[in-house]
Parts: structure tokens; C-alpha cells; sequence
């Protein structure tokens, strides 16, 4: 758990004093990742790194695992937490191993137990052991690089991890393959963690909560659902972007709006019981049809099936897509899009057929959630309270 | 082939007194860098102090050798050394300041801050960052300090000669006392071979200090 109490710091410039962070109180719960978001200048890096006191805070506290830091050693507050910086910052004079076990040798381990160490984080960050201990930062990729500068943070099992923009340097197919590594990682490990981003999206993939900051002021700090379905005010909004309804599309997942009523023919039932299907579920298009294992095979479309006699398995068309349970509805209205259809049927793991998907209870959902709170102005329970 | 005649029928006298240029080059640029480097790193602490202790080493380079030989007479009289072996090596250690001074201050002032913060962040202290990141770092830039130090002194010690130094300046000033070309040139001849054997030598010391995973850096450096 990372806690900040009324953090504060003003620096000192020609110009006059600048206050970079203005009362900063909020509290990231213990295995969370929290995102600092906000356009540059708002605070968020200032607030992040006052944490580890890269920058000394001019009032307030920090508190880790409800104890106050403010006592702390400088060096082995740092060597407690996990610090991961956007340049990544590998040092170029140390081999890999040398680079990752940095810190466990800092605290003085003895030799085969940082060894095995550096093994075991290399595993972690799904880079072969043999292959890269032994080589220097400049024979490596980026992508690699930044994987090292993470599991350098991991290597003495800090509790709390302090990223600033760690993935910002990253080409945009690299940066996904890592945040999903590091999102795995995460549900293992269990970190408190404190993520600086200026990208929305990034944001809402990695963020179990997130803090928006606007000129040294923390604006709103809640789920990113919330966030998107009841943004505090017109910069929130804003920044947010106008498309944020499509941005929740990626926080939903099919479970949650799949209906598991789905009315289904058998390749030996004729087309005219097929028509009695589509009458009485109300379909307007088409109905699906199933083998016995109830994985779907085709589909029987109402014109069909209104003109021709005969069995549903002579006169099927192609199932145009399935989802799974665990889709997003990002990729569910992406399909739907693709496929002109306002439906789609869900799969379960064995690919069975266990429900289906609409549009309208898509729509409907994303409405649910966003109606109470345009209606009701009251902030979310969890949400910052300075404004 | 006079010159080659000479120079081998005097093989002896030529290496002990390469031998004692080397030597005399070699322990004033020696103290000089357990002094100049120090300083260089004290001074990336504070860059006011920084710009007075570079302008005073760059002053001290502008003294001619001879001026400075003739200061030090008096001065070092007082001890009874005013000639010999310890003016030639404090004027060569004075030398030696600017580039070993000049260079471990950039260096260290250059290292990359993303690198600086990195390692503060992850709980170095002030001698850890030192000793594990900026010093390895500065080691190239350094030891190319010392090389310009080295080249330059060895110019300068053969001028040592006349303040009775020993050296291949003996050869030199022999040569023009006695008018006598073929010392005067197979003294002035070896100066610039040892000048650069000794730089080659040099370079291959630095390489072989400098951080493996930098070699590639180094190299366009």
C-alpha cells in the first residue's frame, strides 16, 4: 500500500514559486496498479518521484504499508521500492547479470543467491538465462532492454514498484507485447504499483485505478470504468477524449453482457422448423445451427428458409465469427463491424455454444452505466475529493 | 648515414637516457593523475568552482617551460633542488593538470543523467554511483586526458635538459652547444618517436580499460 498524505512541492524558480504538487492525498490499496495521468506539467511524474524522494517533497508524507517514510534512510527507502524510469537507464558498463543484480548486491546478498536470482527474473521476463546474462545493455534491443530495466526493479522483491512512463520509449507493437507481460507478471507478484502515463489507453489497460492530475492537482482518482463512464468535469473530459464511450468498449468483457438464451436448429431439423425458430425468438435475420456437440456450424437464414424446403444441413450458410467469454467488446463491435451483423454467437472453452451477443445489450450496457451518473452529479465514492 | 652511424655507436648512452625520459615523464603524469582525477571529480560538484580550478590549470599551460624552469630556481633553491630532477617533474606535473583535470571533469559531468537517476533511484550512495557507474564510464575519456598529458610532457621534459634533467634533451641542447647536427637530430628524432610509441601504447591501455559493453561507444569517442 502506497499512501500520500497532503504531498506537496513547490519549487523555486526565477520566475517566482511553482507549486509542481498541490496536497497530493490519495492511497494506491496493496497489489494495485495505480496510473498517474495527465498532460505534461500536471504533477504526475513530480508526485511519483517524491515517493522515492528522486525529488524531496516540501510538505506532506509518504506512507508504505501504513509506515511513514519520512524517518527512513534515503538509500534503503530506495532499495525498498522498484523504480523503473522511461529511458530505461540500464548501466552500460555491466553485463546483464551484473545490471539486474544490482540492488541484491547493494544489500549485501552473497553471491549464489543474487546468481539464481538473475536466473530466475530472466525466466520471469520470458528472456533465456544463458543467452543474455553475459552481454551488455548495447547488444540488446530496446524492447529487451526496457525488460531488463523491470526485472532490475523486481530483482530484491521490493513491494512497491514506481514507474515513470516505463514503456513511452517503445515502438506501439512492442509496447503491447510488454504491457501484457508485465499485466501476467503482475497477477503473480502482486506489486503495489504507481505508473506515470500521459496515454489514456494505457491507462485503462494497466490501471486497476487511476489518478488524473492537472496543474499539480489531482482532479480524479477512481477505476477507469468510472473514470470513463462519470469523468469529474470538463478537463477530465476532455482529455478523455470524445470517444471514451468506445474506450470502455476495451474494460467489458463478454461475460458480462452475454445473454445465454439462444434459440439454435440441428442440421437434421427442416427449414421450415427453422422458420418457426426465427419466428419464435424473434430473430430477424437468422438463426444459428449446431452440431451435437453444440459447437456452431452454420447459419440458416429466414429469406432461405421462407422459399426452400428441404434440411437445415443442405441450406447453411457460414458462421461469420465466434467470441469467447473472455473477448473484450472492443473486439466484439470490431466483428460485428466487419461482419455487418447485430449479433454474434458466444463460445465457451471447448467452443460450445453458450449464449449470444447483441448489439443492443452492448449499447445497453454501456448506457446503464453512464445514465445514472450523468443524471446524478454526486462524485463517486472513491473519487479524490479536491477539485 | 652519419646520423644512423651515430646514433649506433651511441646505442648505449641513447636508451639510458630514453630510459630516464621515460621515467621523469613517467612519475610526473603518474602523480599528476592521482591528483588531476580527484580534483576533476571534486569539481563536478560545483560548477563555479569548476570554471576557476580549469582557468587556473589553463594559465599554468601558458607559462613557457623555460619561464617556468626559471621560476622555480629560486624558489626550489631554497630546499638546495633549484636545478635537476624535481623542477623538471613539478613543471610536468603542472602541465599535466589541464587534460587530466579538463578530461575526468567532463567525463563525469557527461555521464548520461537518465544513468545518474537510475542509479540514485535504486539506492546507490554518492560513492557507490562514483565507483560503480561514473567513474567506469569516464575511464576512456580519462585515460585520453593522461595521453594528451604524456605526448605533451615528453616535449617538454626534453627542454628539462637545460635546467640539467637528464633526458633526451641532453642530446639537443648538446647538439646546438657544440654545433653538432648529428645530435641535435637523433636527439630531436627519438623525442617524436617516443612521443609516439608512447601515445600508441597508450591507446592500447585505454581500450583495454574501457567497460566492455562500451567498446562500440569508445570507439566513435
Amino acid at each position: 500500500m502506497i499512501r500520500l498524505d497532503n504531498l506537496t512541492k513547490v519549487f523555486d524558480t526565477p520566475k517566482g514559486a511553482v507549486t509542481a504538487a498541490d496536497h497530493i492525498t490519495m492511497e494506491v490499496p496493496s497489489g494495485e496498479i495505480c496510473i498517474l495521468l495527465g498532460p505534461s506539467g500536471c504533477g504526475k511524474t513530480t508526485t511519483l518521484k517524491m515517493v522515492n524522494r528522486i525529488i524531496r517533497p516540501t510538505s506532506g508524507k509518504v506512507f508504505i504499508n501504513d509506515e511513514d517514510t519520512t524517518g527512513l534512510d534515503t538509500q534503503d527507502l530506495r532499495r525498498s521500492i522498484g523504480y523503473v524510469i522511461q529511458q530505461i537507464g540500464l548501466f552500460p558498463n555491466m553485463t546483464i547479470e551484473e545490471n539486474i543484480t544490482v540492488v541484491p548486491r547493494l544489500l549485501g546478498w552473497d553471491k549464489a543467491r543474487y546468481q539464481e536470482r538473475a536466473r530466475e527474473l530472466m525466466r520471469m521476463i520470458a528472456l533465456e538465462p544463458d543467452a543474455f546474462l553475459k552481454r551488455y545493455p548495447s547488444e540488446l534491443s530496446g524492447g529487451q532492454q526496457q525488460r531488463i530495466g523491470v526485472a532490475r526493479a523486481l530483482a530484491a522483491d521490493p513491494p512497491v514498484m514506481l514507474m515513470d512512463e516505463p514503456f513511452g520509449a517503445i515502438d506501439p507493437i512492442n509496447r503491447a507485447v510488454i504491457q501484457d507481460e508485465f499485466l501476467k507478471m503482475q497477477q503473480a507478484l502482486n506489486k503495489t504499483i504507481m505508473f506515470v502515463s500521459h496515454d489514456i489507453d494505457e491507462a485503462i489497460k494497466m490501471g486497476d485505478r487511476v489518478a488524473v492530475f492537472r496543474e499539480g492537482r489531482l482532479v480524479q482518482y477512481s477505476t477507469p470504468d468510472d473514470l470513463l463512464a462519470a469523468p469529474r468535469n470538463a478537463f477530465v473530459e476532455s482529455f478523455l477524449g470524445e470517444d471514451r464511450a468506445l474506450k470502455r468498449l476495451n474494460l467489458v468483457k463478454v461475460r458480462e453482457v452475454v445473454s445465454d438464451e439462444i434459440g439454435t436448429v440441428r442440421p437434421g431439423d427442416t427449414l421450415e422448423q427453422a422458420l418457426a425458430r426465427i419466428d419464435d425468438f424473434g430473430y430477424q435475420n437468422s438463426i444459428l445451427m449446431v452440431n451435437d456437440r453444440r459447437q456452431p456450424v452454420g447459419l440458416i437464414t429466414r429469406a432461405l428458409a421462407r422459399t426452400t424446403k428441404g434440411y437445415c444441413r443442405d441450406h447453411f450458410q457460414n458462421v461469420p465469427a465466434t467470441v469467447a467469454l473472455d473477448d473484450d467488446l472492443r473486439k466484439v463491435a470490431s466483428l460485428m463491424f466487419a461482419q455487418d451483423t447485430t449479433w454474434l454467437p458466444c463460445v465457451d472453452e471447448e467452443g460450445r455454444v453458450c449464449g449470444q451477443i447483441t448489439q443492443r445489450a452492448m449499447t445497453h450496457h454501456l448506457g446503464s452505466r453512464f445514465r445514472p451518473t450523468q443524471e446524478d452529479d454526486a462524485p463517486p465514492p472513491d473519487a479524490a475529493t479536491r477539485e | 648515414m652519419e646520423l644512423i652511424q651515430y646514433a649506433l655507436d651511441n646505442l648505449e648512452l641513447l636508451t639510458s637516457r630514453t630510459i630516464e625520459h621515460i621515467a621523469l615523464v613517467g612519475v610526473a603524469v603518474g602523480i599528476a593523475t592521482l591528483t588531476g582525477v580527484p580534483i576533476g571529480i571534486a569539481i563536478t560538484k560545483n560548477e563555479r568552482v569548476a570554471k576557476a580550478v580549469l582557468y587556473v590549470a589553463s594559465i599554468i599551460v601558458t607559462v613557457p617551460s623555460i619561464a617556468l624552469f626559471g621560476i622555480m630556481i629560486p624558489v626550489l633553491s631554497l630546499i638546495g633542488q633549484g636545478i635537476g630532477y624535481l623542477p623538471a617533474v613539478i613543471a610536468v606535473l603542472l602541465y599535466s593538470q589541464l587534460p587530466i583535470i579538463r578530461n575526468t571533469y567532463t567525463a563525469i559531468h557527461n555521464v548520461d543523467p537518465a544513468l545518474r537517476e537510475a542509479a540514485r533511484g535504486i539506492g546507490m550512495s554518492q560513492n557507490q554511483r562514483l565507483r560503480m557507474v561514473e567513474i567506469p564510464l569516464a575511464v576512456p575519456v580519462i585515460m585520453a586526458g593522461v595521453r594528451t598529458a604524456v605526448v605533451l610532457n615528453i616535449g617538454v621534459m626534453a627542454i628539462a635538459a637545460y635546467i640539467g634533467a637528464g633526458g633526451l634533451g641532453t642530446f639537443i641542447s648538446r647538439g646546438i652547444s657544440q654545433s653538432d647536427p648529428r645530435q641535435l637530430i637523433v636527439g630531436a628524432v627519438a623525442v617524436s618517436l617516443l612521443a609516439i610509441i608512447v601515445d600508441y601504447s597508450l591507446l592500447a591501455i585505454q581500450k583495454r580499460l574501457t567497460p566492455k559493453g562500451m567498446e562500440r561507444a569508445a570507439e566513435t569517442a
